[in-house]
């Protein structure tokens, strides 16, 4: 079988399972929405929520509600051992773990398009001024984040305490793409919009999905290997 | 080969130890810090070190998960636990310095935030050794090689953002009185790494001996 037709099958079963229960999308949507009440609360100063704060607030709730989707997407594959008849299967592993990210990709722009609306309303910001960049920044955050996410999610299936073991390996290792995705989602959100800068953050941004990307499909493989 | 220098090399070690306090106190005064810039002399070295051991955690790693070499997990477990040991070191001796030389104990510089994002990323890799269960042994070793390749994007990130730390090309502009107890600390600190490294690496080598012993007494 050829790549591409693995990742569209892995991502496809991955989605059809989601589309039936919609257990994930519901519940990671739910709490992104949460925790942004929970930080533009945090964050009220004389009554009004702050306003620099917005896209702090935005990556924490991607990053706090990526873990979630991530952990329960592969808390699946953990029932009835489904995840090591994937790896039985006689197709290219890096393959799988392509399907698996874009499966997670999926449904983490589902919680966007619903997330960054709303902050967008709730703090006055406006988000169409620079739409595609904006658009460009949240794809490529989004894509380093759970390119990490999905390799570290893959991996804890077998291991104890994964839940927890989950945000404290991904945190660390997310950082670069955090201050990126934050300082250039804040250079087009702040009072008087900075394009060149949230453009140079943008370029980082791909970087490093480039070399998270290619780590992740290095290592994939011996990792996952019993 | 190591079982015989063991004892002579943690001697040297421990001598060296003994000595830097009096080769630092030797060495003369920097024109504008005065005294506190004495804490350079550990401060310095301990964060090379600390780089080194992450350094080999890494190299170890990436030979375990595809050499599958039981011996270069052992290796890469030793330098995980000395690399947090020497990033408490760092982060304690910085601050110290910082609050008289800057007036505040922590900035978000980069040198700052990459070396407490390593500490933090071996930190984790040790409570995932310890707390993930059977098979973390090559999780780990995905972690290691990640946190390795993270340190120049983390310290480019925060370098493209601010920067206040004082840069390495310091060193080549020491005073000749200082050069001296300077590279006598990096040689002590480099060579405390090894002497540990080796006591750490044999302990491992140990236990997994012992439980070959008791597997083999179980399937009598």
């Amino acid at each position: 079988m050829s790549f591409a037709a693995t990742v569209w099958l892995v991502m496809r079963k991955d989605l059809r399972i989601e589309i039936r229960s919609r257990e994930i999308l519901y519940t990671t949507l739910f709490f992104a929405v949460a925790c942004v009440l929970v930080f533009a609360f945090g964050f009220v100063r004389e009554g009004r929520a702050l306003e620099d704060a917005s896209a702090g607030i935005l990556w924490i709730a991607i990053a706090f509600s990526g873990t979630l989707a991530l952990g329960r997407a592969f808390d699946r594959e953990r029932h009835n051992e489904t995840l090591r008849a994937l790896m039985l299967a006689p197709v290219a592993r890096p393959a799988l773990y392509v399907g698996k990210l874009l499966g997670v990709l999926v449904l983490l722009a589902a919680v966007e398009i619903v997330v960054v609306p709303m902050i967008a309303l709730m703090f006055q910001a406006n988000l169409l001024a620079h739409a595609w960049l904006m658009s460009a920044l949240l794809v490529a955050g989004t894509i380093g984040f759970a390119a990490v996410g999905t390799l570290f999610a893959a991996m804890l299936v077998r291991a104890r305490s994964r839940d927890v073991l989950l945000p404290i390996l991904l945190y660390p290792i997310t950082i670069p793409v955090i201050i990126a995705g934050v300082r250039g989602t804040a250079a087009l959100l702040q009072a008087e919009v900075d394009v060149p800068m949230a453009r140079a953050w943008l370029s980082m941004l791909v970087f490093f999905d480039v070399v998270f990307i290619t780590i992740a499909l290095w290592v994939f493989e011996p990792v996952m290997t019993e | 080969m190591m079982n015989r220098l063991f004892a002579p090399l943690a001697m040297i070690v421990a001598a060296m130890f003994a000595y830097a306090p009096i080769m630092i106190a030797n060495a003369p005064y920097e024109s504008t810090m005065g005294l506190i810039q004495k804490i350079f002399y550990f401060h310095v070295p301990a964060a090379l070190t600390f780089f080194l051991a992450a350094f080999v955690c890494g190299v170890a790693s990436a030979m375990y998960l595809f050499g599958r070499r039981p011996s270069a997990d052992r290796v890469a477990l030793a330098a995980a636990e000395l690399t947090v040991l020497l990033g408490v070191i760092v982060l304690i001796s910085g601050p110290l310095w910082a609050r008289k030389a800057w007036g505040i104990w922590w900035d978000w510089d980069a040198r700052l935030t990459s070396t407490l994002v390593l500490w933090l990323t071996f930190q984790a890799y040790l409570l995932l050794r310890r707390y993930g269960g059977p098979g973390s042994d090559r999780l780990g070793a995905g972690v290691a090689i990640f946190g390795m390749c993270n340190v120049p994007f983390v310290y480019w990130s925060v370098e493209f953002w601010r920067t206040l730390h004082p840069k390495t090309s310091v060193l080549p502009t020491l005073q000749p009185g200082m050069r001296g107890p300077f590279w006598f600390c990096v040689v002590a600190f480099v060579g405390l790494f090894v002497v540990l490294l080796a006591a750490r690496t044999r302990l491992e080598e140990r236990r997994a001996e012992l439980e070959q012993l008791y597997l083999a007494v179980e399937g009598e």
